[in-house]
C-alpha cells in the first residue's frame, strides 16, 4: 500500500512538474489530463509555422489547437480519439507521427531493410572463398611500408605486446 | 567601384577554374607535367580571385553599400559589426559565394599540397574538383549574383532575420560549409580513382586526412547550430528534427561510416568499392543539403527564401554531378579488387557492423526528410514525419552502434577473438549495467528509455578508456612503461578514444536532458516568484533598454537555491524596428554542467492593470555535455589528423633521397 502510495506520489510530481511548464492561462485544472495534453502536443503539428509542434509556438492557430485539445481532453475523450479527431478536421498532415499504412510502409520499413541487406551482403562477403591478396603491386607495398616507416601497419607501441590486437 | 571590381573577381574566378579543367585534362591525357602544373596554377588562382571576390562583398556590407542588392535586402547601417560582416553569408547569393571560396579553397589546396599523390590521379582529381567549382560559379555568376547593383539604391537596408544575429549563428555557416564542401576533395578524389581505375590502401590513405578535416569542420558547424537552436529559439530544445539539420547531419553520417570504411581499405585494402560509394554519397548529400535548404520545397526554421527557378538549376546541378558520378561508380565498380579476407569477428567486420548501422541511419534521416515530399507527389496527401518517426527508428539504431562501439578498437584485424575484449570491456558493462539501474531507481519521475541512455553513455565513456588503458597496458605494466607506449602511441588512436569518448559524452548529455528536464512557467509580477525544482526565480523589475537596432525590455531575475542567490539572469524580449520581428533573449546560467534556463515571454495586464510578465523557467541537467561531446568528437578528428602517418610527403622526401 505504501508502495503504491509513493508510486502515486512520484506520477503526480511528475504530472504536475510537466503540467507547471504550460502558459497558466491556458492551464486545464486536472495535472493528469494537463500533462495528457502536453504530451499530446507535442505530436501535433503548429501547421502554420515552419516544423514545429503546438507546444512549441506561440503562433495563434497553435494557441487555438492546444486549447481545443484540452477541451477534448477535459470532456473525456482518450488520446486516439483526440488524434482522430485532428486527423478528421486536418488531415495526417497535422501528426507529427505519420500513421502505420501501406502509404507509409517504405518509411517505417527501409530502415530494417538497409539493416538486412547489409548483414546478408556481410555475410556473402564472409563466405567468400579465400583468394590471393593482389590489392598491391611489389613496389607500392615497398613504398607503403616506406611511408609506415617500419611500423608495417601496426601502432608501433604494440608491435611486441603478447596481446596486441593488430598482431 | 570595389562591388565592380568584386563581380570582375567572381567572373574570373570561373574563367580560372574552366581554365583548371582543360589544362588538368590536357596534363593527364598528354602526360605533360607543364600542362597539368598550370591546371595547379589555376586552381591556387582561381581561389585567390574568389578570395578578392568575397573580400569585395564583405567591404560592401561593412560599409552598408545599400546600392547593391544583396546589402540592401539584408543589411542595415544599424547593425553591430559582426552582423555585418555575417550578414554576408546571410543570404542565399552570399552563401554560395561562401560555398565557392570553400570549394576552391579546398582546391588550392589540392593542387598545392598533394604532392605525394600519384601525376594522373591527382590531374584528374584537381580537373574534377574544378569542374564542380565551374558549376557552382556558373551558377553564381549566372543566377544567383551577390554583385547586382540596384537602379534605386535605397536610403536604409531591409536588415537580416534578427535570429540570425547571433555570435554562434555568425560563424556557424563558414564552419558548416567547410565541412560540406570539405567533401568535394573526398569527391573528386573518389571519381579521380575510378577514372584512373585503382582504388587501394594508398588512395584510402589520401582520401583518409580529407575526410577527416571536413568531418571535424562539419562536426563543429552542426553544433554551433544546434546550440544557437538551443539558446536562441526559446524553447529549450536543441534537435528539431527540422529538415535543415537533417541536410546537414545525412552528410555527417555517411562521413562518419566513409571515416570507418577508409581504415579498412587502407589497413586490409578491403571494402574499395564500398568506400568509394561512401565518398561519392558524401558530397552529393552535401549538395542535396544544399539544394534542400534554397528550393523552397521544404518548410524549415532555417531555409532561405529562394524562388523555384533557382531550385530546379541546383536540382539540375546536384543530378549532373552526382548522377555521373554514381554512373561512373556502376561502372567501373564490378572490376575493383574485393581485398583481403576476415573472419566473422574481426575488427573489419565491426567497422562493417558500424557502416551498416549509420548507412541505415542516414537513410532514415533521409526518407524522413524527403517522405512527405514524395507522398505528396504520388498520391497527393500531405504526410508530416517528424520527432515521434526518428524516436521510433533513428534512436533503436543508434542505440544498437553504441552498443557495438567500445567492442571495435579492441578486435584484431582479420581474425579477432571476442572473449578478451570482452573481458577487457567488463568494467564498462558493469559501471554500464550500474549507471542505468541507479538512473531507473534513484531519479524520478521514471524513466526506463532514458535510463538505459545514460547506462549506454556510460558503457561508451568506459569502453573508450579502458581501450586507452588497454594500449598502454595501464595497471599491467610498471608506471614508466605505461607512460612511454602513451608517448609512442600514434595520435590516430588517441583521436579514436576521443571520438569515441565524445560520443558517450554526448548521449550522456542528451539522455539526460530529455528526459529529466524541469520546466514551469508562470505570469510574475515584480516581487513574484517562480519554483524550477528546487529554484527559486523571483523577477525584480523589467525594465525597458534601447539597443543598437532594437528596443528590449530586459528582466532582472534572481535565481535562489535554498534561500541563497546563486545567478541573477537578465532574459529579454527585443523589437527589431527595421523588420519588426521580436526575438527572446534566453538568459542562461551555468551551474556545474547543467543550465538554468529562463525566458522572458510576452507582458500581459494583471490585476488592477499592473503589468505582468510570462516568465518560463527550464532546469536542464548535463546540457553542457549535449555540446561538449561533439566538440570533443571534432577534436579526436583534429587530433587524428595530425598523425605522423598522414603526413604523407614525409615519406615520399625520404623515398627520394636515397
Amino acid at each position: 500500500m505504501r508502495r503504491l502510495g509513493a508510486t502515486l506520489a512520484v506520477t503526480l510530481a511528475a504530472a504536475l512538474c510537466l503540467a507547471a511548464a504550460s502558459d497558466p492561462a491556458e492551464r486545464l485544472p486536472d495535472p493528469t489530463q494537463e500533462a495528457r495534453a502536453r504530451a499530446l502536443f507535442r505530436e501535433v503539428r503548429c501547421m502554420v509555422c515552419q516544423n514545429e509542434s503546438i507546444a512549441d509556438s506561440e503562433a495563434g492557430l497553435a494557441v487555438d489547437l492546444r486549447r481545443l485539445v484540452r477541451e477534448r481532453i477535459a470532456s473525456g475523450q482518450d488520446d486516439a480519439q483526440v488524434r482522430g479527431w485532428l486527423v478528421d478536421r486536418y488531415g495526417e498532415f497535422v501528426l507529427l507521427q505519420p500513421s502505420f499504412s501501406w502509404a507509409n510502409l517504405a518509411l517505417w520499413l527501409a530502415p530494417l531493410a538497409v539493416v538486412i541487406a547489409g548483414v546478408l551482403a556481410l555475410a556473402a562477403r564472409l563466405r567468400r572463398p579465400v583468394l590471393p591478396d593482389a590489392a598491391l603491386t611489389e613496389a607500392e607495398a615497398r613504398r607503403l611500408s616506406d611511408l609506415l616507416e617500419g611500423t608495417d601497419g601496426h601502432d608501433p607501441a604494440l608491435k611486441s605486446s603478447p596481446d596486441d590486437p593488430n598482431a | 567601384m570595389i562591388t565592380e571590381f568584386g563581380a570582375f573577381a567572381l567572373i574570373l574566378a570561373l574563367v580560372l577554374s574552366l581554365a583548371q579543367v582543360l589544362l588538368s585534362v590536357l596534363g593527364r591525357y598528354r602526360r605533360s607535367g607543364l600542362l597539368a602544373g598550370a591546371g595547379e596554377g589555376a586552381a591556387l588562382a582561381a581561389f585567390g580571385a574568389l578570395a578578392l571576390a568575397f573580400a569585395a562583398l564583405v567591404h560592401a556590407f561593412v560599409t552598408s553599400d545599400f546600392s547593391v542588392a544583396n546589402v540592401a535586402a539584408n543589411s542595415h547601417s544599424e547593425k553591430p559589426l559582426l552582423y555585418r560582416v555575417s550578414a554576408t553569408w546571410g543570404s542565399h547569393e552570399g552563401s554560395m559565394l561562401l560555398w565557392n571560396l570553400a570549394l576552391t579553397g579546398f582546391g588550392a589546396v589540392l593542387a598545392g599540397r598533394g604532392r605525394d599523390l600519384p601525376r594522373d590521379l591527382k590531374a584528374v582529381a584537381v580537373a574534377v574538383q574544378g569542374l564542380i567549382g565551374s558549376v557552382f560559379l556558373a551558377y553564381t555568376v549566372l543566377a544567383s549574383n551577390p554583385f547586382v547593383r540596384l537602379a534605386d539604391p535605397p536610403v536604409e537596408g531591409r536588415s537580416l532575420n534578427p535570429l540570425l544575429q547571433d555570435p554562434a549563428l555568425a560563424i556557424h555557416p563558414p564552419f558548416l560549409y567547410a565541412g560540406y564542401v570539405g567533401m568535394s576533395v573526398v569527391f573528386s578524389l573518389a571519381v579521380a580513382a575510378l577514372v584512373e581505375g585503382r582504388i587501394d590502401a594508398a588512395w584510402a590513405r589520401w582520401v583518409r586526412p580529407w575526410t577527416l578535416a571536413a568531418w571535424s569542420f562539419l562536426t563543429i558547424g552542426i553544433t554551433l547550430g544546434a546550440f544557437w537552436a538551443y539558446y536562441e529559439l526559446g524553447w529549450g530544445g536543441w534537435w528539431f528534427w527540422d529538415p535543415v539539420e537533417n541536410a546537414s547531419f545525412m552528410p555527417w553520417l555517411v562521413a562518419t561510416a566513409l571515416l570507418h570504411s577508409a581504415v579498412v581499405t587502407e589497413k586490409r585494402g578491403a571494402l574499395p568499392g564500398w568506400t568509394v560509394f561512401l565518398a561519392i554519397t558524401a558530397f552529393s548529400f552535401s549538395m542535396l543539403g544544399a539544394f534542400l535548404v534554397r528550393s523552397g520545397v521544404l518548410t524549415s526554421v532555417h531555409a532561405f527564401a529562394v524562388d523555384p527557378t533557382r531550385g530546379i538549376l541546383l536540382l539540375g546541378i546536384l543530378l549532373a554531378t552526382a548522377g555521373s558520378a554514381f554512373t561512373l561508380f556502376a561502372w567501373r565498380a564490378p572490376s575493383l579488387a574485393a581485398g583481403g579476407v576476415f573472419a566473422p569477428v574481426s575488427r573489419e567486420s565491426a567497422l562493417v557492423a558500424n557502416n551498416i548501422l549509420l548507412s541505415a541511419a542516414a537513410l532514415t534521416v533521409l526518407l524522413g526528410t524527403l517522405f512527405p515530399l514524395i507522398r505528396e507527389a504520388v498520391s497527393g496527401e500531405a504526410i508530416s514525419v517528424g520527432a515521434p518517426y526518428f524516436n521510433l527508428t533513428f534512436a533503436p539504431l543508434m542505440a544498437i552502434l553504441c552498443l557495438l562501439v567500445p567492442f571495435g578498437p579492441l578486435l584484431a584485424w582479420k581474425r579477432g577473438d571476442l572473449s578478451p575484449a570482452f573481458r577487457a570491456l567488463i568494467p564498462a558493462l558493469v559501471l554500464g549495467v550500474l549507471v542505468g539501474l541507479a538512473a531507473l531507481w534513484l531519479l524520478t519521475p521514471r524513466k526506463a528509455f532514458a535510463s538505459l541512455g545514460l547506462g549506454l553513455a556510460a558503457w561508451l565513456v568506459v569502453g573508450a578508456l579502458v581501450e586507452a588503458a588497454q594500449r598502454i597496458r595501464l595497471f599491467r605494466a610498471p608506471l614508466a612503461e605505461s607512460l612511454r607506449r602513451f608517448r609512442g602511441l600514434p595520435r590516430g588512436t588517441w583521436g579514436t578514444t576521443l571520438a569515441h569518448l565524445g560520443l558517450g559524452v554526448f548521449v550522456l548529455g542528451a539522455c539526460f536532458e530529455t528526459g529529466w528536464k524541469l520546466e514551469a512557467a508562470q505570469t510574475l509580477a515584480p516581487g513574484q516568484s517562480l519554483r524550477v525544482g528546487a529554484w527559486e526565480l523571483v523577477l525584480k523589475d523589467v525594465r525597458p533598454v534601447d539597443g543598437p537596432n532594437y528596443e528590449a525590455e530586459t528582466a532582472r531575475i534572481s535565481a535562489r537555491r535554498d534561500g541563497r542567490e546563486v545567478c541573477a539572469l537578465t532574459p529579454s524580449r527585443r523589437f527589431y524596428t527595421a523588420g519588426g520581428q521580436t526575438t527572446s533573449e534566453v538568459a542562461i546560467c551555468t551551474v556545474n554542467l547543467s543550465h538554468l534556463y529562463v525566458v522572458l515571454g510576452e507582458r500581459r495586464s494583471g490585476p488592477e492593470g499592473r503589468g505582468v510578465w510570462l516568465v518560463r523557467g527550464f532546469w536542464n541537467p548535463l546540457a553542457l555535455l549535449i555540446f561538449i561531446g561533439p566538440v570533443i568528437m571534432a577534436l579526436g578528428g583534429l587530433v587524428s589528423l595530425t598523425d605522423r602517418r598522414l603526413r604523407l610527403a614525409a615519406g615520399r622526401r625520404r623515398e627520394i633521397r636515397p
